[in-house]
């Protein structure tokens, strides 16, 4: 398989915590119109290496690429403008804002509007309108006024991934988006998810542990063992391979134990 | 019902904003209603302070930012004005250039404030606040060929706010009454007072609802994910620092000329900061309406208070103890029970917990 130019790409991304390499050398690049599974033990540094590659944290050494562009020293913001969008593993929304205030919020960061201060937002039609355009896809269209901190934990993890998709990025990273989520509502967000996927421009970044998720979902594999990558490829091979069934199994027996 | 910025109407919220449009009113007639020295001088202590809580409101109920460096901007302006009306003599010049140098003066201090320290941790900045307004405090008792030290500055200020000035004369020449009001100097400069206050106010209002508004309050509830969607919180923090510290500026500028005199304790104390502390924690912080309803409540307070427990000490005489403990003397005893009670039973100041309150119509 011919592969396109990387959207996103990481080299020998390290950082450390004291002693503790977190994220240790890990390169891998990312493609547009795939979406990879990032899979690993507890531990294992898959939410570090997303905060290395969205910013919230800074690279020991390494460096993080964005179409071919240098991102490692930038702020988060900056690469939230060089369109690095980030879904967050615990709920991370703006708690007394209602939910269409909260993705009003990334369609107008998006817009480059956020410096506005002579007119009421109200009078921005267009923004309020793209952020009912987005609650209407997530289904939140009728809680809409209700404040973010009011929501069932499962309408928050939606409102999460509208904020991401409100943003509209180019490389979408989901950390454990349907975690805590029950039965009915995981689909929703799984569709969300393959809905963003079938459009070839965009890359998807997912870390998940349920299988059959992954299973339905994932283009491509990656295994993080302690900060390193262990694996990576097709998600058949890489599951039967003998070197994940140790880390997974391995870590299970401990557990167990 | 909801409007379109998504805030829910309650009656609570229509309470408060019909209070707030009942104090505009009270105080657009306050010569006229009130009609002695002390009352209109209360009147206009409680606009500058509507401007200045609210200015505050800006920081530390919108976007989350601890300072107690407000009084020092406030004074900025106040002895911008001072300094150049003792210097120039009165006239319209000096409060101008007082104005934009007291707001020059300020932006350049808000500006290395907020880039040195806006990025560390909220208690670090506000310790700098503190440290920065402790100098400027000292610098003015000091600097006292200047600043007068602290005996503060008077001066004269404009012609047209001289008591003497006549706005409005009768067929002898004489200043004309309207409703037992003389139309004099005096009544020009409380005008100047309230229009320049409603202004800044409306400003500032319509600054909250404004995109940049709304960027502050997700600054507030999410500083972290409010960068990560895209926004540069640095830099919104900054700005509303120098925004916030140039309207304390402007006014004190209009005080220093309402006042014609500024000292320390008019302009710079940090029995000023405590005052506006109060007002915006009674009031209800991040909410525009909170800055008038603690600015008029704490005002009436150190006013009247005292009368007050006067008239309710005589009343009581021959009753056992009660006088005593309604002795005018213990009026700042009563004004910290009532401020007890307030923030146990408004625990968002009262605006804000009123807001809340009543059926969602």
């Amino acid at each position: 398989m011919i592969m396109s130019v990387p959207s996103l790409s990481t080299r020998e991304l390290t950082i450390r915590f004291g002693g503790h390499v977190a994220v240790n050398a890990v390169s891998c690049d990312f493609h547009p119109g795939e979406l990879t599974v990032i899979v690993g033990p507890n531990g294992a540094g898959k939410t570090t290496y997303f905060n290395l590659i969205s910013g919230q944290l800074t690279a020991s050494s390494g460096i993080v690429t964005k179409d071919g562009t240098d991102i490692t020293r930038l702020s988060p913001s900056a690469r939230a403008g060089q369109g690095i969008g980030r879904a967050f593993q615990l709920t991370n929304l703006f708690p007394q804002l209602t939910v269409l205030e909260n993705i009003r919020l990334a369609v107008q960061a998006r817009a480059g509007q956020g410096w506005r201060m002579f007119r009421p937002v109200s009078q921005f039609r267009g923004l309020t309108e793209k952020a009912e355009h987005y609650l209407e896809r997530t289904r939140l269209t009728a809680l809409a006024h209700q404040t973010a901190a009011n929501l069932p934990h499962g309408d928050q993890r939606k409102l999460e991934v509208a904020l991401l998709m409100a943003m509209e990025p180019d490389i979408y990273m989901f950390d454990e988006p349907t975690a805590g989520m029950s039965l009915d509502h995981a689909p929703d967000v799984l569709d969300l998810i393959a809905g963003i996927k079938s459009d070839p421009t965009k890359t998807v970044l997912l870390v998940e542990h349920k299988m059959d998720v992954v299973r339905a979902l994932a283009d491509r594999i990656i295994v993080l063992h302690n900060g390193e990558l262990l694996a990576d490829g097709d998600p058949a091979e890489v599951m039967s391979s003998q070197i994940v069934r140790d880390v997974y199994l391995g870590n299970a027996t401990e557990e167990t134990a | 019902m909801t409007n379109q910025t998504g805030t829910r109407t309650t009656t609570g919220t229509l309470i408060v904003k019909g209070t707030v449009a009942l104090i505009a009113a009270l105080l657009l007639f306050a010569p006229f209603l009130f009609q002695d020295v002390r009352s209109l001088e209360v009147a206009a202590r409680i606009c500058i302070f509507i401007v200045l809580v609210a200015s505050f409101d800006l920081l530390i109920g919108y976007t989350g930012i601890v300072s107690f460096a407000h009084t020092m901007f406030f004074g900025f302006g106040a002895y911008g004005a001072a300094i150049l009306l003792k210097q120039m003599g009165p006239g319209w010049t000096p409060v101008l250039l007082g104005a934009v140098a007291g707001v020059a003066v300020s932006i350049v201090f808000a500006v290395a404030i907020g880039l040195l320290s806006l990025r560390v941790k909220a208690i670090f900045f506000a310790m700098i606040t503190l440290a920065a307004a402790s100098v400027v405090l000292v610098l003015a008792s000091q600097l006292s060929h200047l600043t007068g030290g602290e005996d503060g500055i008077t001066y004269k200020a404009p012609d047209l706010f001289k008591p003497a000035t006549k706005l409005l004369t009768d067929a002898d020449g004489k200043v004309l009454k309207v409703f037992g009001v003389r139309m004099n100097g005096k009544l020009a400069a409380y005008y100047f007072v309230f229009a320049s206050c409603l202004v800044l106010f409306l400003v500032m209002l319509r600054f909250t609802v404004s995109p940049v508004g709304t960027v502050l309050k997700a600054i507030r509830e999410n500083e972290a994910r409010a960068e990560a969607i895209g926004y540069r919180v640095v830099a919104y923090r900054t700005f509303v620092f120098c925004l916030s510290a140039a309207i304390a500026s402007l006014a004190g500028t209009v005080y220093a000329v309402w006042l014609k005199y500024t000292g320390p304790d008019t302009a710079l104390s940090f029995a000023i900061m405590i005052d506006i502390l109060l007002m915006v924690v009674i009031g209800g912080m991040g909410t525009m309406w909170g800055a008038v309803i603690g600015a008029v409540l704490l005002t009436l307070a150190q006013y009247y208070l005292r009368d007050l427990m006067g008239a309710a000490s005589a009343a009581l005489e021959g009753v056992p103890i009660l006088p005593e403990l309604t002795a005018p003397d213990r009026w700042l005893f009563w004004l910290g029970i009532i401020f007890i009670l307030l923030v146990y039973f408004f625990p968002k100041g009262i605006a804000g917990t009123a807001m809340e309150k009543g059926a969602r119509s």
